[in-house]
């Protein structure tokens, strides 16, 4: 029995190839079906997720079930795959690292190893799976799961979004009570606003010189709008001040900024200077309570993390190297009796 | 016996510290369970050894400064293992186990004999006694989350974070922790000096003052926390600077109550 591992991804193939081949939930089970029915296939499991289309089966003859594959897919979208392939033991190698984030676009993201779930769930539910692929499966979370807490590979953010994430999280802890506003109703301040949103921020302030612009963001992100003369007059309630103005000079100085301070009684406040030219003076970064970060600061940070994942990643493939040694040894292990049998009949 | 339980629990914080060391410099920031067990069997084995010291004079085990110092550092692991597991703080174990275990050596080298003067019948006197070191115990917590605090309100501003950054706790929990430890010391001195007047203890001079200082002291720090006057940093540096004044001044408050 051979594991086949055959499919394309971002690094195959353009986004408007892969989403030709995209499967949806409710046409997997009708795939699977006619995987099965492939010459020598005896279990498959599809993941289709917006970065890869692969195919996992057991087979007896790899190369029949990858011609089947292939045609299959030709046939729904009306053009070849561009399609790689693995056999035993480097389709065992290629699961483990799909599933521990290692072979994703953002190396040690978490999101694939809940789309390899739930692919194995689908094809499991519709009897598609065999021992081998259960036992592949149920493998490859353990390794994803040793692979997260052993290495730092899911270490730090890496977008702008969830770096102000993490360090909003880093000064209040839940951001659930926390009050955002918005200066200048950009779209970098609209995303970096609902990342923020996605971790509970409820309530957020728009203001922008335009007073249409910012009741339309307002609008589009629940927030409410507010006329950009009065921005200051808010000051003391907000938590989190993303500012993406056009201004041409700094407008949050250490002066402006003094004596609006002492009226949140010590509560710190969290810039988030998204504006080209800048909108914040450096300085106010040395006003106690005040947490200034620019564009370069926060794309720094994500670097910083993407630079400890890559370096994590020899760490992972030793660890997942470990494991497909493992695996196949238990592959090995029952196939044993079968190759001997097979001798003796011969 | 008294001896092997105090070696053990040092070692056992030793253990503590030493792979807390080992899993930073590793670049493992994950709080790990070695760090907690090893911390409460310390605490354990302090416990037995305050136990035994505690039944061979017959009162609270706090007779001379090392014995001071080995209840303070039990007192700091215990508010700890109870904050720590509740809170779960992270890495707070890591900014706790070198602080007990440095009360812990200087404990052990100092001379183990019991002031004359100590043996006290009197249960408010050991009340007063007990009480106030275990207010200490409460305010040491405190100033190692100020410390975490500062550590951290550090690696915020620096707008370049070391890989710590991502496993220390929000600085907003850690400001909310100082106080709520300040509180509870605080407290706890109060009762301790009110048992103290219970007691009909008579105090010299300097114990009496620099008791009061230190009580005034965190009653300043409290009211500043309160009214917004000490906000974040500063409140952080107090809560440190104030215990390490109180360890400063526990050995002259010790030398001033064995004459007491």
């Amino acid at each position: 029995m051979n594991i086949l591992c055959a499919g394309l991804n971002h690094r195959t193939a353009h986004l408007d190839v892969r989403e030709r081949f995209a499967v949806h939930e409710n046409e997997m089970e009708g795939l699977l079906g006619r995987l099965r029915a492939i010459e020598g296939v005896s279990g498959a499991v599809m993941l289709s997720t917006c970065n890869r289309v692969e195919l996992y089966a057991s087979s007896l003859c790899p190369m029949r079930a990858l011609e089947g594959f292939r045609s299959i897919l030709a046939e729904r979208a009306g053009l070849e795959a561009p399609l790689y392939y693995h056999a035993t033991p480097q389709a065992v190698r290629h699961l483990f690292r799909v599933a521990s984030g290692l072979d994703s676009m953002v190396i040690g993201e978490t999101e694939i190893l809940g789309q390899v779930k739930k692919a194995y769930s689908v094809a499991a539910d519709a009897g598609a799976a065999t021992r081998p692929l259960h036992k592949l499966f149920q493998h490859a979370f353990r390794v994803a799961k040793s692979v997260r807490t052993e290495t730092q590979i899911t270490s730090g953010p890496t977008s702008i979004g969830s770096v102000a994430v993490e360090l909003a999280g880093k000064i209040f802890g839940s951001l659930e009570d926390r009050r955002v506003m918005i200066l200048g109703a950009g779209e970098i301040s609209e995303r970096t606003a609902r990342s923020l949103q996605s971790r509970g921020v409820r309530s957020v302030i728009v203001s922008n010189r335009t007073y249409e612009r910012a009741a339309q963001l307002a609008a589009e992100i629940g927030g409410m709008a507010l006329h950009f003369d009065h921005w200051e007059k808010s000051f003391a309630d907000i938590d989190i001040l993303i500012s993406s103005t056009n201004a041409p000079h700094a407008i949050l100085t250490p002066e402006k900024l003094a004596p609006l301070m002492k009226l949140r009684r010590g509560a710190p406040l969290f810039v988030i200077d998204l504006a080209v030219p800048r909108d914040a003076d450096p300085a106010i970064n040395e006003m106690e309570g005040v947490f200034l970060y620019d564009i370069d600061s926060l794309e720094q940070i994500a670097a910083q993390s993407l630079d400890i994942r890559r370096q994590e990643v020899v760490r992972c493939e030793s660890l997942i190297e470990q494991h497909v040694g493992g695996f196949i040894s238990w592959m090995r292990s029952i196939h044993a009796p079968e190759s001997h049998a097979s001798r003796r009949t011969a | 016996m008294e001896r092997i339980a105090l070696l053990t629990s040092t070692l056992f914080y030793l253990f503590s510290f030493g792979h807390t060391l080992y899993a930073l410099g590793a670049g493992r920031f994950r709080p790990g369970r070695f760090n907690f067990i090893a911390m409460a069997l310390g605490a354990i084995m302090q416990g037995w050894y305050l136990s035994l010291r505690g039944a061979a004079e017959h009162a609270c085990p706090i007779g001379n400064l090392s014995e001071t110092l080995i209840f303070l550092s039990w007192s700091i692991s215990l508010i700890y293992l109870v904050i720590g597991a509740t809170y779960r703080l992270s890495l707070m174990g890591a900014f706790t186990a070198p602080l007990v275990l440095l009360l812990q050596i200087v404990a052990l080298l100092l001379p183990n004999e019991v002031h004359a003067s100590f043996f006290r019948p009197n249960p408010w006197v050991e009340a007063h006694a007990a009480l106030s070191l275990v207010a200490f115990g409460a305010f040491g917590l405190a100033a190692v989350a100020g410390l975490m605090f500062l550590v951290q309100e550090g690696q915020l501003k620096s707008r370049r974070p070391a890989p710590i950054f991502h496993h220390l706790p929000p600085i907003n929990i850690l400001s909310e922790a100082t106080l709520r430890l300040l509180w509870v010391g605080f407290l706890l001195l109060t009762l301790s000096f009110a048992s103290g007047l219970l007691a009909h203890l008579a105090v010299a001079g300097g114990k009496f003052f620099f008791s009061i200082f230190i009580w005034l002291f965190y009653a300043a720090i409290l009211f500043g926390s309160k009214f917004g006057v000490l906000s974040g940093k500063r409140f952080a540096w107090a809560s440190s600077l104030a215990f390490l004044l109180a360890l400063i001044l526990l050995p002259v408050i010790e030398h001033l109550s064995g004459r007491s």
